[in-house]
């Protein structure tokens, strides 16, 4: 998931902000790769979990570029659709673009603003999915089944776009794609833990704290990636 | 007050085109009026009241002073982590109309008794919270608030006709309006029960206690200056709400009489318990659990004889 944010953040709001929206809680581990764009330093990046920092776990609205606090699973769809229906009024170009995850989409409320954003047809809305296949507990197949995810969207009109979740090109040529008269999902296909060896689609990693030893392997496997 | 309220905001939309109205599919002959006059700024989102909140929160980031719609319980305590995380959190001018407050809608059921909304409201920092006692004052409210800065509750009743004796409509956010003056003691009173609160007063009068009675429409933040000044006239003050005992009106004069060090009795006149399934108009339920103008009468006498 880290990088379909990176890449969102390089290259679809870098040079504009206003032009586009994020919401998808769990996600301040991607700071470190955006916090060029947001213009936060070394030292305010070392603060990360600390004390009197705002760089908690969950994204926090008083950062720079950050619209809404998601920490709360289920309400970053719905806020998007509303700043694309709003962008509509305006009779604005803006856009809308939102991060889930695959297992957020458990929540109701994801479902309430995938039927609005369709059938208010908001083609100014793009969200997509992180599709890893885990969640806290277990395997999303094992814990609520989200099969067939594709058909699902499509059933609820949305116009539907599957992309290799690391390929930062592929899922912005695909957002930037020249849309129908619906709002699109990029279901993006991702392994969990992706760069680090000893991670991969393990669910414990969800929560887990690295060792120290284990952080270093982590970092000689992802330094130039993130580089 | 819905109607009055609606029409209200029907003259404002027309004349600011960043309001906008959106209703979880309620307000069925009540928010035609708007819809006809500003259909551009209307949406029925359906039976969807978490994504109403979502919305609305985007549209407020956006520039937007979204108004949504629904019967109180479903507008304030469905969504209300939406609230919470939305328009609080981000500070953001998101207008919540909640209709019904108490037992108006009494035979529609418990599911529909909003009897916390008030309360749970009451604990989000930021959050205005409106609760007019009769048509007129909720008219001159919409007109006072609807452009300010942070979110706002409003707390509307059905009661198109009622109006407060001595009201005549007015509105200050962060002021109470003291209706009736009195000498013995006072009767503080928030939303469309108050025309009771007023009953109360005659029905002392006849007796000869002397009760003064005030309006809190403007909850939160809490007026506590008017508050205070009136609180320290008195021994003993009655709380009258269509709403639980705990967290609404009765609490907030307890909180100011304790955090002010005043010598004040309060007896707080709400509802205690919750209905088991029991049903009935909302004279039928308000005298039931006690949030009437003879139950607050007979508080007062009670404890004016030593009794209670």
């Amino acid at each position: 998931g880290l990088l379909i944010r990176a890449g969102l953040w390089c290259g679809l709001l870098g040079r504009r902000r206003r032009a586009g929206r994020r919401g998808r809680a769990h996600c301040l581990g991607a700071l470190p790769v955006k916090g060029h764009v947001l213009g936060l330093d070394r030292e305010q990046l070392a603060t990360y979990c600390g004390d009197a920092t705002l760089l908690g776990v969950h994204p926090e609205h008083a950062l720079p570029g950050v619209d809404f606090c998601t920490g709360s699973l289920g309400h970053g769809l719905s806020m998007a659709a509303g700043c694309a229906l709003g962008a509509r009024l305006q009779g604005s170009k803006r856009r809308a673009f939102v991060l889930l995850s695959d297992a957020e989409c458990n929540e109701g409320s994801v479902w309430e603003a995938v039927m609005f954003a369709a059938h208010h047809r908001l083609s100014n809305l793009v969200a997509i999915v992180d599709v890893n296949g885990q969640q806290a507990f277990g395997y999303t197949k094992d814990v609520l089944n989200l099969d067939p995810m594709a058909d699902k969207w499509k059933a609820f009109g949305w116009d539907v776009v599957e992309v290799d979740g690391h390929d930062c090109a592929a899922i912005a040529s695909a957002a930037n794609a020249p849309h129908k008269s619906a709002p699109r999902v990029l279901l993006a296909d991702t392994t969990f833990g992706k760069g680090v060896s000893y991670m991969h689609g393990e669910i414990k990693w969800h929560y887990w704290p690295m060792s120290d030893d284990e952080y270093a392997i982590a970092l000689e496997q992802t330094v130039t990636d993130v580089a | 007050m819905r109607d009055t309220f609606i029409k209200t905001l029907t003259e404002l939309a027309a004349a600011d085109e960043r309001i906008l109205l959106l209703t979880a599919d309620l307000g069925y002959t009540v928010l035609e009026k708007f819809a006809d006059r500003n259909p551009k700024q209307f949406f029925n989102v359906g039976v969807a009241e978490q994504n109403m909140l979502g919305l609305a929160t985007g549209l407020a980031e956006s520039g937007f002073i979204p108004f949504v719609y629904s019967i109180a319980t479903f507008a304030t305590l469905r969504t209300y982590e939406f609230i919470r995380n939305g328009p609080v959190l981000h500070h953001l001018p998101v207008r919540i109309v909640g209709v019904g407050g108490g037992f108006e809608y009494g035979s529609a059921g418990p599911t529909h008794h909003a009897l916390e909304d008030v309360g749970v409201l009451r604990m989000q920092p930021g959050l205005e919270i409106v609760a007019p006692a009769d048509f007129q004052q909720a008219g001159n409210a919409l007109k006072a608030t609807w452009n300010h800065k942070g979110p706002v509750y409003y707390r509307l009743g059905k009661n198109e006709k009622a109006l407060v004796p001595g009201l005549n409509g007015e509105f200050r956010a962060g002021r109470i309006e003291i209706v009736r003056e009195g000498t013995d003691m006072v009767i503080l009173s928030m939303g469309g029960i108050t025309p009771e609160a007023c009953k109360a007063a005659i029905l002392l009068e006849e007796e000869g206690i002397s009760a003064c009675v005030a309006v809190v429409a403007s909850v939160s933040p809490s007026p506590m200056d008017d508050l205070v000044s009136l609180l320290e006239r008195f021994q003993l003050a009655v709380t009258l709400e269509a709403h639980y005992r705990t967290g609404a009106l009765g609490s907030l004069v307890s909180e100011v009489i304790a955090d002010n060090g005043i010598s004040c009795r309060v007896k707080r006149c709400g509802v205690q318990e919750h209905s088991n399934g029991i049903s009935g108009t909302e004279g039928y339920l308000n005298s039931l659990h006690g949030i009437s103008g003879a139950a607050v009468a007979d508080a007062v006498r009670g404890i004016m004889a030593g009794t209670k």
